[in-house]
Protein backbone atom coordinates (compact mmCIF):
# COMPACT_ATOMS: atom_id res chain seq x y z
CA UNK A 1 0.00 0.00 0.00
CA UNK A 2 2.56 2.53 0.69
CA UNK A 3 4.57 2.35 -2.00
CA UNK A 4 2.23 3.37 -4.75
CA UNK A 5 1.53 6.12 -2.72
CA UNK A 6 5.25 7.02 -2.50
CA UNK A 7 5.27 7.30 -6.12
CA UNK A 8 2.59 8.82 -6.53
CA UNK A 9 3.70 11.62 -3.87
CA UNK A 10 7.13 11.95 -6.17
CA UNK A 11 5.18 12.51 -9.25
CA UNK A 12 3.54 15.23 -7.99
CA UNK A 13 6.91 16.80 -6.79
CA UNK A 14 8.70 16.55 -10.18
CA UNK A 15 5.40 17.52 -11.92
CA UNK A 16 3.32 19.60 -10.00
CA UNK A 17 0.18 21.34 -11.26
CA UNK A 18 0.90 24.93 -12.64
CA UNK A 19 -0.19 28.22 -10.62
CA UNK A 20 -2.11 29.40 -14.14
CA UNK A 21 -3.43 25.87 -14.99
CA UNK A 22 -5.10 26.02 -11.43
CA UNK A 23 -6.33 29.59 -12.21
CA UNK A 24 -7.79 28.61 -15.06
CA UNK A 25 -9.55 25.51 -13.49
CA UNK A 26 -10.73 27.67 -11.17
CA UNK A 27 -12.48 30.36 -13.06
CA UNK A 28 -14.27 27.26 -15.19
CA UNK A 29 -15.45 25.93 -11.78
CA UNK A 30 -16.97 29.40 -10.92
CA UNK A 31 -18.37 29.43 -14.72
CA UNK A 32 -19.96 25.70 -13.76
CA UNK A 33 -21.54 27.44 -10.35
CA UNK A 34 -22.22 30.69 -11.29
CA UNK A 35 -26.13 30.25 -11.95
CA UNK A 36 -26.56 28.59 -8.80
CA UNK A 37 -24.67 31.27 -6.82
CA UNK A 38 -27.17 34.19 -8.28
CA UNK A 39 -30.28 32.30 -7.21
CA UNK A 40 -30.10 32.18 -3.56
CA UNK A 41 -29.78 36.24 -3.18
CA UNK A 42 -31.80 36.93 -5.02
CA UNK A 43 -34.94 35.22 -3.58
CA UNK A 44 -34.49 37.36 -0.53
CA UNK A 45 -34.78 40.63 -2.24
CA UNK A 46 -37.50 43.34 -2.31
CA UNK A 47 -37.53 44.70 -5.67
CA UNK A 48 -40.49 43.74 -7.78
CA UNK A 49 -38.47 43.34 -10.71
CA UNK A 50 -35.31 40.96 -11.50
CA UNK A 51 -32.60 43.68 -10.78
CA UNK A 52 -29.45 42.90 -9.30
CA UNK A 53 -28.09 43.30 -6.88
CA UNK A 54 -31.05 42.39 -4.81
CA UNK A 55 -32.22 45.35 -3.00
CA UNK A 56 -33.22 45.03 1.03
CA UNK A 57 -33.88 41.98 2.55
CA UNK A 58 -37.02 40.06 3.47
CA UNK A 59 -39.04 36.63 3.41
CA UNK A 60 -41.81 38.56 1.13
CA UNK A 61 -40.93 36.17 -2.14
CA UNK A 62 -41.38 33.19 -0.06
CA UNK A 63 -44.37 34.39 1.62
CA UNK A 64 -45.58 35.24 -2.09
CA UNK A 65 -45.25 31.49 -2.90
CA UNK A 66 -46.38 29.81 -0.31
CA UNK A 67 -49.31 31.87 -0.10
CA UNK A 68 -50.47 32.51 -4.14
CA UNK A 69 -52.91 30.09 -5.65
CA UNK A 70 -51.53 29.62 -8.96
CA UNK A 71 -48.09 29.09 -6.92
CA UNK A 72 -49.15 26.64 -4.84
CA UNK A 73 -51.37 24.49 -7.17
CA UNK A 74 -48.53 24.53 -9.77
CA UNK A 75 -46.28 22.98 -7.37
CA UNK A 76 -48.95 20.34 -5.90
CA UNK A 77 -50.13 19.60 -9.99
CA UNK A 78 -45.91 18.95 -10.33
CA UNK A 79 -45.42 16.45 -7.09
CA UNK A 80 -48.35 14.63 -8.09
CA UNK A 81 -47.26 14.24 -11.63
CA UNK A 82 -43.81 13.14 -11.22
CA UNK A 83 -44.88 10.69 -8.00
CA UNK A 84 -46.84 8.97 -10.50
CA UNK A 85 -44.85 9.38 -13.39
CA UNK A 86 -41.90 7.75 -11.01
CA UNK A 87 -44.16 4.84 -9.92
CA UNK A 88 -44.57 3.83 -13.53
CA UNK A 89 -41.15 4.33 -14.43
CA UNK A 90 -40.05 2.50 -11.88
CA UNK A 91 -42.30 -0.23 -12.64
CA UNK A 92 -41.70 -0.53 -16.23
CA UNK A 93 -38.03 -0.02 -15.83
CA UNK A 94 -36.85 -2.35 -13.46
CA UNK A 95 -39.15 -4.90 -15.04
CA UNK A 96 -37.55 -4.56 -18.21
CA UNK A 97 -34.19 -4.32 -16.37
CA UNK A 98 -34.73 -7.78 -15.02
CA UNK A 99 -36.39 -8.98 -18.47
CA UNK A 100 -33.12 -8.13 -19.89
CA UNK A 101 -29.97 -9.13 -17.54
CA UNK A 102 -27.74 -11.29 -19.08
CA UNK A 103 -29.43 -11.24 -21.93
CA UNK A 104 -26.76 -10.81 -24.72
CA UNK A 105 -28.81 -11.52 -28.18
CA UNK A 106 -29.56 -9.53 -31.15
CA UNK A 107 -32.99 -8.91 -30.03
CA UNK A 108 -31.81 -7.83 -26.48
CA UNK A 109 -29.57 -5.45 -27.56
CA UNK A 110 -31.96 -4.03 -29.80
CA UNK A 111 -34.50 -3.52 -27.30
CA UNK A 112 -32.04 -2.10 -25.24
CA UNK A 113 -30.91 0.28 -27.58
CA UNK A 114 -34.59 1.29 -28.21
CA UNK A 115 -35.22 1.69 -24.67
CA UNK A 116 -32.50 4.28 -24.49
CA UNK A 117 -33.71 5.82 -27.35
CA UNK A 118 -35.68 9.24 -25.70
CA UNK A 119 -32.64 9.85 -23.79
CA UNK A 120 -30.78 11.30 -27.05
CA UNK A 121 -34.49 12.51 -28.70
CA UNK A 122 -34.43 16.47 -28.50
CA UNK A 123 -37.13 17.25 -26.07
CA UNK A 124 -38.51 19.83 -28.41
CA UNK A 125 -39.26 17.17 -31.32
CA UNK A 126 -40.76 14.90 -28.80
CA UNK A 127 -42.53 17.44 -27.66
CA UNK A 128 -44.23 18.54 -30.29
CA UNK A 129 -44.92 14.94 -31.77
CA UNK A 130 -46.22 13.85 -28.41
CA UNK A 131 -48.50 17.71 -28.05
CA UNK A 132 -50.14 16.93 -31.64
CA UNK A 133 -51.08 13.03 -30.96
CA UNK A 134 -52.53 14.05 -27.57
CA UNK A 135 -54.95 16.71 -28.83
CA UNK A 136 -56.12 13.95 -30.87
CA UNK A 137 -56.26 11.27 -27.78
CA UNK A 138 -57.43 14.65 -25.67
CA UNK A 139 -54.62 13.88 -23.35
CA UNK A 140 -53.51 17.66 -23.43
CA UNK A 141 -53.89 19.26 -20.25
CA UNK A 142 -54.65 16.35 -18.02
CA UNK A 143 -52.73 14.07 -15.58
CA UNK A 144 -52.63 11.37 -17.55
CA UNK A 145 -51.20 12.95 -20.50
CA UNK A 146 -48.52 14.74 -18.06
CA UNK A 147 -47.57 11.68 -16.00
CA UNK A 148 -47.28 8.91 -19.34
CA UNK A 149 -44.74 11.24 -21.15
CA UNK A 150 -42.84 11.92 -17.98
CA UNK A 151 -42.81 8.03 -17.31
CA UNK A 152 -41.94 7.42 -20.99
CA UNK A 153 -38.54 9.91 -20.11
CA UNK A 154 -37.80 8.15 -17.13
CA UNK A 155 -37.59 4.76 -17.82
CA UNK A 156 -34.06 5.09 -18.97
CA UNK A 157 -32.43 6.57 -15.49
CA UNK A 158 -34.12 3.52 -14.37
CA UNK A 159 -33.58 1.10 -16.44
CA UNK A 160 -29.38 1.90 -15.91
CA UNK A 161 -29.57 1.94 -12.45
CA UNK A 162 -31.52 -1.14 -11.92
CA UNK A 163 -29.04 -2.96 -14.43
CA UNK A 164 -25.88 -1.41 -13.18
CA UNK A 165 -27.13 -2.90 -9.72
CA UNK A 166 -28.09 -6.19 -11.09
CA UNK A 167 -24.36 -6.55 -12.46
CA UNK A 168 -23.32 -7.75 -8.66
CA UNK A 169 -25.75 -9.51 -8.51
CA UNK A 170 -25.26 -13.51 -8.58
CA UNK A 171 -27.57 -15.24 -10.34
CA UNK A 172 -26.76 -18.75 -8.37
CA UNK A 173 -29.02 -17.65 -5.52
CA UNK A 174 -31.72 -17.40 -7.67
CA UNK A 175 -31.79 -21.39 -8.40
CA UNK A 176 -30.77 -21.47 -4.64
CA UNK A 177 -34.18 -20.07 -3.49
CA UNK A 178 -35.88 -22.04 -6.54
CA UNK A 179 -34.44 -25.31 -5.22
CA UNK A 180 -35.57 -24.55 -1.45
CA UNK A 181 -39.39 -24.48 -3.02
CA UNK A 182 -39.95 -20.30 -3.81
CA UNK A 183 -42.04 -19.18 -6.62
CA UNK A 184 -40.94 -16.84 -8.54
CA UNK A 185 -42.58 -14.05 -7.51
CA UNK A 186 -41.73 -14.48 -3.73
CA UNK A 187 -37.95 -15.32 -4.94
CA UNK A 188 -38.30 -11.56 -6.76
CA UNK A 189 -39.50 -10.33 -3.56
CA UNK A 190 -37.15 -11.95 -0.74
CA UNK A 191 -33.71 -11.88 -2.89
CA UNK A 192 -33.49 -10.15 -5.69
CA UNK A 193 -35.50 -6.96 -4.86
CA UNK A 194 -33.67 -6.46 -1.36
CA UNK A 195 -30.28 -6.57 -3.10
CA UNK A 196 -31.25 -4.62 -5.85
CA UNK A 197 -33.35 -1.93 -3.80
CA UNK A 198 -30.48 0.68 -4.01
CA UNK A 199 -30.52 0.69 -7.97
CA UNK A 200 -34.51 0.94 -7.82
CA UNK A 201 -33.96 3.59 -5.47
CA UNK A 202 -31.61 5.53 -7.54
CA UNK A 203 -33.67 5.48 -10.57
CA UNK A 204 -37.26 6.25 -8.84
CA UNK A 205 -35.36 9.71 -7.14
CA UNK A 206 -34.17 10.14 -10.93
CA UNK A 207 -37.03 9.54 -12.56
CA UNK A 208 -39.01 12.24 -10.17
CA UNK A 209 -36.43 14.31 -10.40
CA UNK A 210 -36.49 14.26 -14.52
CA UNK A 211 -40.19 14.56 -14.22
CA UNK A 212 -40.17 17.59 -11.70
CA UNK A 213 -38.12 19.46 -12.92
CA UNK A 214 -39.10 18.78 -17.30
CA UNK A 215 -40.25 21.89 -19.02
CA UNK A 216 -40.15 21.57 -22.65
CA UNK A 217 -42.81 18.74 -22.89
CA UNK A 218 -44.70 20.45 -20.19
CA UNK A 219 -44.91 23.87 -21.98
CA UNK A 220 -46.93 22.01 -24.86
CA UNK A 221 -49.32 20.09 -22.46
CA UNK A 222 -49.98 22.79 -20.05
CA UNK A 223 -53.72 23.77 -20.47
CA UNK A 224 -55.48 27.41 -18.21
CA UNK A 225 -56.56 24.49 -15.75
CA UNK A 226 -52.97 22.71 -15.66
CA UNK A 227 -49.73 23.27 -15.48
CA UNK A 228 -46.28 22.07 -13.50
CA UNK A 229 -44.19 24.24 -11.62
CA UNK A 230 -41.49 25.09 -14.07
CA UNK A 231 -44.28 26.09 -16.50
CA UNK A 232 -45.47 28.70 -13.76
CA UNK A 233 -41.85 29.43 -12.98
CA UNK A 234 -41.68 30.29 -17.72
CA UNK A 235 -44.63 32.29 -17.65
CA UNK A 236 -43.44 33.91 -14.67
CA UNK A 237 -40.42 35.81 -16.67
CA UNK A 238 -42.21 35.63 -19.90
CA UNK A 239 -45.86 36.68 -19.43
CA UNK A 240 -45.67 38.34 -15.70
CA UNK A 241 -42.38 39.54 -14.42
CA UNK A 242 -43.19 38.33 -11.49
CA UNK A 243 -39.70 37.40 -9.07
CA UNK A 244 -41.29 34.97 -6.91
CA UNK A 245 -39.17 32.87 -9.07
CA UNK A 246 -36.42 33.52 -7.42
CA UNK A 247 -37.95 32.06 -4.26
CA UNK A 248 -39.10 29.00 -6.23
CA UNK A 249 -36.06 28.20 -7.74
CA UNK A 250 -34.18 28.44 -4.92
CA UNK A 251 -36.53 26.06 -3.13
CA UNK A 252 -36.05 24.07 -5.94
CA UNK A 253 -32.09 23.88 -6.23
CA UNK A 254 -31.85 23.53 -2.46
CA UNK A 255 -34.56 20.21 -2.68
CA UNK A 256 -32.98 18.92 -5.59
CA UNK A 257 -29.14 19.53 -4.75
CA UNK A 258 -30.86 17.82 -0.85
CA UNK A 259 -31.60 14.55 -2.77
CA UNK A 260 -28.60 13.97 -4.32
CA UNK A 261 -26.46 15.09 -1.49
CA UNK A 262 -28.46 12.27 0.43
CA UNK A 263 -28.53 9.74 -2.18
CA UNK A 264 -24.36 10.62 -2.94
CA UNK A 265 -24.11 9.19 1.01
CA UNK A 266 -26.65 6.51 1.43
CA UNK A 267 -24.72 5.15 -1.45
CA UNK A 268 -21.48 5.38 0.13
CA UNK A 269 -22.54 4.34 3.54
CA UNK A 270 -24.17 1.31 1.57
CA UNK A 271 -20.98 0.65 -0.12
CA UNK A 272 -18.50 0.64 2.93
CA UNK B 1 -35.77 -32.36 -12.57
CA UNK B 2 -33.77 -29.30 -11.72
CA UNK B 3 -35.80 -26.39 -11.27
CA UNK B 4 -35.05 -24.64 -14.76
CA UNK B 5 -32.54 -21.69 -14.48
CA UNK B 6 -33.43 -18.36 -15.57
CA UNK B 7 -29.78 -17.44 -16.06
CA UNK B 8 -29.60 -20.00 -18.79
CA UNK B 9 -33.05 -20.11 -20.09
CA UNK B 10 -32.88 -19.89 -23.93
CA UNK B 11 -36.18 -19.34 -26.37
CA UNK B 12 -39.43 -17.90 -26.15
CA UNK B 13 -39.19 -17.50 -22.61
CA UNK B 14 -41.38 -15.64 -19.98
CA UNK B 15 -38.68 -13.13 -19.35
CA UNK B 16 -39.84 -11.28 -22.37
CA UNK B 17 -43.15 -10.34 -21.08
CA UNK B 18 -40.99 -8.31 -18.44
CA UNK B 19 -40.51 -5.84 -21.11
CA UNK B 20 -43.91 -5.40 -22.02
CA UNK B 21 -45.03 -2.37 -19.64
CA UNK B 22 -41.63 -0.58 -20.69
CA UNK B 23 -41.78 -1.56 -24.54
CA UNK B 24 -45.77 -0.43 -24.16
CA UNK B 25 -45.03 2.67 -22.68
CA UNK B 26 -42.32 3.56 -25.16
CA UNK B 27 -44.36 2.86 -27.92
CA UNK B 28 -47.53 4.56 -27.20
CA UNK B 29 -45.35 7.66 -26.25
CA UNK B 30 -42.60 8.05 -28.28
CA UNK B 31 -42.56 5.53 -31.53
CA UNK B 32 -46.33 6.15 -32.36
CA UNK B 33 -46.58 10.49 -32.27
CA UNK B 34 -42.68 10.52 -33.98
CA UNK B 35 -44.18 8.23 -36.51
CA UNK B 36 -47.65 9.84 -36.63
CA UNK B 37 -45.16 12.63 -37.32
CA UNK B 38 -43.31 11.16 -39.77
CA UNK B 39 -46.99 9.55 -41.27
CA UNK B 40 -48.24 13.35 -41.71
CA UNK B 41 -44.29 15.11 -43.24
CA UNK B 42 -44.96 12.64 -45.71
CA UNK B 43 -48.63 13.68 -46.63
CA UNK B 44 -50.98 11.74 -45.15
CA UNK B 45 -51.14 8.94 -47.37
CA UNK B 46 -50.79 11.06 -50.13
CA UNK B 47 -46.86 10.59 -50.34
CA UNK B 48 -45.39 13.92 -51.24
CA UNK B 49 -41.77 15.17 -50.13
CA UNK B 50 -43.21 18.41 -50.68
CA UNK B 51 -42.60 19.08 -47.37
CA UNK B 52 -39.42 18.21 -46.90
CA UNK B 53 -38.55 20.95 -50.26
CA UNK B 54 -40.43 23.75 -48.88
CA UNK B 55 -37.95 23.90 -45.58
CA UNK B 56 -35.29 23.95 -48.14
CA UNK B 57 -36.90 26.69 -50.30
CA UNK B 58 -38.95 28.71 -47.96
CA UNK B 59 -36.16 31.11 -46.75
CA UNK B 60 -36.45 31.15 -43.42
CA UNK B 61 -35.86 27.36 -42.21
CA UNK B 62 -32.18 27.32 -44.22
CA UNK B 63 -31.39 30.38 -42.32
CA UNK B 64 -32.37 28.91 -38.81
CA UNK B 65 -30.86 26.21 -39.64
CA UNK B 66 -27.57 27.80 -40.56
CA UNK B 67 -27.96 30.09 -37.41
CA UNK B 68 -28.46 26.83 -35.52
CA UNK B 69 -25.05 25.00 -36.75
CA UNK B 70 -22.92 28.17 -36.43
CA UNK B 71 -24.63 28.52 -32.79
CA UNK B 72 -23.98 24.95 -31.99
CA UNK B 73 -20.30 25.03 -33.57
CA UNK B 74 -19.41 27.81 -31.15
CA UNK B 75 -20.74 26.18 -27.71
CA UNK B 76 -18.86 23.05 -29.24
CA UNK B 77 -15.48 25.28 -29.39
CA UNK B 78 -16.25 27.06 -26.00
CA UNK B 79 -17.19 23.78 -23.88
CA UNK B 80 -13.71 22.40 -25.74
CA UNK B 81 -11.31 25.40 -24.56
CA UNK B 82 -12.60 25.70 -21.22
CA UNK B 83 -13.15 21.39 -20.58
CA UNK B 84 -10.18 19.99 -21.80
CA UNK B 85 -7.98 22.04 -19.89
CA UNK B 86 -10.24 21.40 -16.98
CA UNK B 87 -10.62 17.43 -17.59
CA UNK B 88 -7.00 17.50 -18.04
CA UNK B 89 -6.17 19.04 -14.14
CA UNK B 90 -8.20 16.59 -13.12
CA UNK B 91 -6.19 13.94 -13.91
CA UNK B 92 -3.27 15.43 -12.38
CA UNK B 93 -4.37 16.65 -8.89
CA UNK B 94 -4.79 14.47 -5.66
CA UNK B 95 -7.55 12.33 -5.23
CA UNK B 96 -9.90 14.58 -2.75
CA UNK B 97 -9.66 18.14 -5.30
CA UNK B 98 -10.60 15.35 -7.92
CA UNK B 99 -13.48 14.90 -6.46
CA UNK B 100 -14.26 18.32 -5.64
CA UNK B 101 -13.54 18.89 -9.31
CA UNK B 102 -16.12 16.67 -10.38
CA UNK B 103 -19.04 17.69 -7.97
CA UNK B 104 -18.30 21.31 -9.65
CA UNK B 105 -18.56 19.64 -13.24
CA UNK B 106 -21.83 18.20 -11.54
CA UNK B 107 -23.58 20.78 -10.54
CA UNK B 108 -25.14 22.35 -13.98
CA UNK B 109 -26.77 18.70 -13.83
CA UNK B 110 -28.30 19.33 -10.52
CA UNK B 111 -29.59 22.96 -10.87
CA UNK B 112 -33.26 22.98 -12.23
CA UNK B 113 -33.73 24.26 -15.76
CA UNK B 114 -35.88 26.87 -15.32
CA UNK B 115 -33.14 27.97 -11.98
CA UNK B 116 -30.47 28.46 -14.04
CA UNK B 117 -32.21 30.39 -17.14
CA UNK B 118 -34.08 32.54 -14.71
CA UNK B 119 -30.51 32.81 -13.26
CA UNK B 120 -28.54 33.69 -16.89
CA UNK B 121 -31.60 36.13 -17.13
CA UNK B 122 -30.48 38.02 -13.82
CA UNK B 123 -26.83 37.37 -14.92
CA UNK B 124 -27.16 38.91 -18.71
CA UNK B 125 -29.70 41.54 -18.11
CA UNK B 126 -29.99 45.15 -18.82
CA UNK B 127 -28.21 46.73 -15.91
CA UNK B 128 -27.31 43.45 -14.89
CA UNK B 129 -23.78 42.28 -13.58
CA UNK B 130 -22.19 41.25 -16.81
CA UNK B 131 -23.66 45.16 -18.40
CA UNK B 132 -22.20 46.63 -15.56
CA UNK B 133 -18.41 45.03 -16.05
CA UNK B 134 -18.34 46.03 -19.85
CA UNK B 135 -19.62 49.61 -18.85
CA UNK B 136 -16.30 49.95 -16.44
CA UNK B 137 -14.41 49.80 -19.96
CA UNK B 138 -16.81 52.24 -21.88
CA UNK B 139 -19.04 49.37 -23.40
CA UNK B 140 -22.54 49.43 -24.08
CA UNK B 141 -22.85 45.57 -24.12
CA UNK B 142 -26.06 43.74 -23.52
CA UNK B 143 -25.79 39.57 -24.07
CA UNK B 144 -29.29 39.26 -22.82
CA UNK B 145 -31.77 38.60 -26.04
CA UNK B 146 -28.81 37.97 -28.45
CA UNK B 147 -27.72 34.46 -29.69
CA UNK B 148 -23.97 35.65 -27.67
CA UNK B 149 -25.91 35.10 -24.07
CA UNK B 150 -27.44 32.03 -25.50
CA UNK B 151 -24.09 30.82 -26.15
CA UNK B 152 -22.79 31.92 -22.90
CA UNK B 153 -25.89 29.75 -21.03
CA UNK B 154 -25.36 27.10 -23.26
CA UNK B 155 -21.67 26.62 -22.92
CA UNK B 156 -22.42 26.20 -19.25
CA UNK B 157 -24.93 24.02 -18.74
CA UNK B 158 -22.91 21.62 -22.29
CA UNK B 159 -20.16 21.96 -20.29
CA UNK B 160 -20.12 18.70 -18.43
CA UNK B 161 -20.45 16.46 -21.35
CA UNK B 162 -17.20 17.86 -22.90
CA UNK B 163 -15.35 17.23 -19.32
CA UNK B 164 -16.86 13.96 -18.49
CA UNK B 165 -15.89 11.92 -21.67
CA UNK B 166 -12.59 13.38 -21.71
CA UNK B 167 -11.71 12.98 -18.23
CA UNK B 168 -12.28 9.42 -18.77
CA UNK B 169 -9.77 9.45 -21.94
CA UNK B 170 -7.12 11.55 -20.38
CA UNK B 171 -6.94 9.15 -17.14
CA UNK B 172 -6.03 6.28 -18.97
CA UNK B 173 -2.86 7.87 -20.69
CA UNK B 174 0.23 7.12 -19.23
CA UNK B 175 2.10 10.53 -18.22
CA UNK B 176 5.52 8.46 -18.11
CA UNK B 177 5.52 8.60 -21.93
CA UNK B 178 5.92 12.57 -21.77
CA UNK B 179 8.82 11.96 -19.06
CA UNK B 180 10.24 9.74 -21.30
CA UNK B 181 10.09 12.24 -24.81
CA UNK B 182 11.05 14.61 -22.38
CA UNK B 183 13.94 13.03 -21.10
CA UNK B 184 14.75 12.20 -25.04
CA UNK B 185 14.69 15.78 -24.96
CA UNK B 186 11.70 17.15 -26.60
CA UNK B 187 10.42 20.58 -25.76
CA UNK B 188 7.20 19.70 -23.23
CA UNK B 189 4.93 21.78 -25.55
CA UNK B 190 6.03 19.18 -28.64
CA UNK B 191 5.75 15.92 -26.18
CA UNK B 192 2.11 17.30 -25.69
CA UNK B 193 1.57 17.80 -29.10
CA UNK B 194 3.21 14.52 -30.78
CA UNK B 195 2.37 11.87 -27.89
CA UNK B 196 -0.24 13.30 -25.46
CA UNK B 197 -2.65 15.04 -27.80
CA UNK B 198 -2.65 11.86 -30.18
CA UNK B 199 -3.81 9.77 -27.50
CA UNK B 200 -6.65 11.98 -26.16
CA UNK B 201 -8.14 12.30 -29.67
CA UNK B 202 -10.93 9.40 -28.54
CA UNK B 203 -12.42 11.54 -25.95
CA UNK B 204 -12.35 14.62 -27.71
CA UNK B 205 -14.14 13.74 -30.97
CA UNK B 206 -16.55 12.08 -28.76
CA UNK B 207 -17.27 15.04 -26.77
CA UNK B 208 -17.04 17.41 -29.93
CA UNK B 209 -19.93 15.60 -31.22
CA UNK B 210 -21.88 15.07 -27.81
CA UNK B 211 -21.91 18.79 -26.96
CA UNK B 212 -22.46 19.73 -30.73
CA UNK B 213 -25.69 17.63 -30.95
CA UNK B 214 -27.12 18.32 -27.80
CA UNK B 215 -26.84 22.14 -28.90
CA UNK B 216 -29.09 21.51 -31.32
CA UNK B 217 -32.21 20.27 -29.74
CA UNK B 218 -32.10 23.46 -27.41
CA UNK B 219 -35.31 25.09 -27.10
CA UNK B 220 -36.04 27.01 -23.31
CA UNK B 221 -32.33 28.71 -23.18
CA UNK B 222 -32.64 30.32 -26.63
CA UNK B 223 -36.35 30.98 -26.26
CA UNK B 224 -35.80 33.18 -22.74
CA UNK B 225 -32.33 34.50 -23.29
CA UNK B 226 -32.46 35.03 -27.43
CA UNK B 227 -34.72 37.26 -29.75
CA UNK B 228 -37.80 36.02 -31.48
CA UNK B 229 -35.88 37.31 -34.49
CA UNK B 230 -32.93 35.46 -34.16
CA UNK B 231 -34.76 32.41 -33.22
CA UNK B 232 -32.88 28.74 -33.30
CA UNK B 233 -34.78 25.72 -34.96
CA UNK B 234 -36.56 24.47 -31.75
CA UNK B 235 -37.99 27.60 -31.59
CA UNK B 236 -38.97 27.80 -35.10
CA UNK B 237 -40.63 24.25 -34.60
CA UNK B 238 -42.39 24.84 -31.74
CA UNK B 239 -43.82 28.65 -33.47
CA UNK B 240 -44.82 26.08 -36.77
CA UNK B 241 -46.60 24.04 -34.15
CA UNK B 242 -48.48 26.20 -31.91
CA UNK B 243 -48.61 29.32 -33.95
CA UNK B 244 -48.93 28.40 -37.46
CA UNK B 245 -50.64 25.06 -36.76
CA UNK B 246 -48.67 23.95 -39.86
CA UNK B 247 -48.29 20.15 -38.29
CA UNK B 248 -47.02 18.95 -41.55
CA UNK B 249 -43.87 21.12 -41.94
CA UNK B 250 -43.27 20.62 -38.17
CA UNK B 251 -43.01 17.14 -38.62
CA UNK B 252 -40.60 17.52 -41.52
CA UNK B 253 -38.60 20.32 -39.88
CA UNK B 254 -38.66 17.92 -36.52
CA UNK B 255 -38.09 14.29 -38.47
CA UNK B 256 -34.55 16.36 -39.88
CA UNK B 257 -33.55 16.96 -36.65
CA UNK B 258 -33.90 14.06 -35.51
CA UNK B 259 -32.26 12.27 -38.07
CA UNK B 260 -29.19 14.49 -37.74
CA UNK B 261 -29.09 14.05 -34.24
CA UNK B 262 -29.15 10.11 -34.08
CA UNK B 263 -26.71 9.77 -36.84
CA UNK B 264 -24.63 12.25 -34.63
CA UNK B 265 -25.15 9.89 -31.87
CA UNK B 266 -24.42 6.83 -33.17
CA UNK B 267 -21.31 8.43 -34.78
CA UNK B 268 -20.36 9.93 -31.56
CA UNK B 269 -20.42 5.98 -29.99
CA UNK B 270 -17.99 4.34 -32.13
CA UNK B 271 -15.94 6.78 -30.09
CA UNK B 272 -16.87 5.52 -27.32
CA UNK B 273 -18.25 8.43 -26.16
CA UNK B 274 -21.64 8.39 -25.66
CA UNK B 275 -22.46 5.28 -23.44
CA UNK B 276 -19.95 6.55 -20.84
CA UNK B 277 -22.05 10.13 -20.91
CA UNK B 278 -25.64 8.44 -20.87
CA UNK B 279 -24.02 6.72 -17.93
CA UNK B 280 -23.12 9.77 -16.55
CA UNK B 281 -26.26 11.36 -17.25
CA UNK B 282 -28.18 8.22 -15.85
CA UNK B 283 -26.01 8.62 -12.73
CA UNK B 284 -26.55 12.72 -12.49
CA UNK B 285 -30.27 13.71 -13.74
CA UNK B 286 -29.49 16.26 -16.13
CA UNK B 287 -31.97 18.62 -16.92
CA UNK B 288 -31.58 20.89 -19.80
CA UNK B 289 -31.72 19.04 -23.09
CA UNK B 290 -34.00 21.86 -23.67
Amino acid sequence: MRAPRRSLRRDRGVDPVPWWQKIFVAVVGLYFILPTLFVIPMSFSTASTFQFPPRGFSLKLYENFFTNQVWLTSLRNSVLVALLAALLATVAGTAAALGLHRLTGRMARFARTLLMVSIVTPAIVLAVAVYISFLKWHLVGTVTGYVLAHAAIGVPFVLVSVTSALGGFDPRLLRASASLGAPPFRTFLRVTMPLISRGILTGAIFAFVTSFDEVVIALFLRAPGFQTLPVQMYNSVTVEIDPTIAASSSLVVTAVTAVCLVLQFVGRRRKS
Amino acid sequence: MNTPDPARWRGPSPRWLLLVPALALLAAILLLPLGQSLFRSVGQGDWTLDHYARLFTDGVTLRVLARTAVTAAVVTVIAFALGYPYAYVMTRVGPRMRGVLLVIVLIPFWTSVMARNFAWIVILQREGPVHSFFRLFGLDVVLYGSVAGVTVAMSQVLLPFMVLPLFSALSGIDRRLLLAARGLGSHPLVAFWKIYWPLSRGGVVAGLILVFTLSLGFYVTPALLGSPKESLVAQLLGQRTTQLLDFAGAGALGMLVLVVTLVLVAWANRFGGTISAIGVVAAAPVKDRT
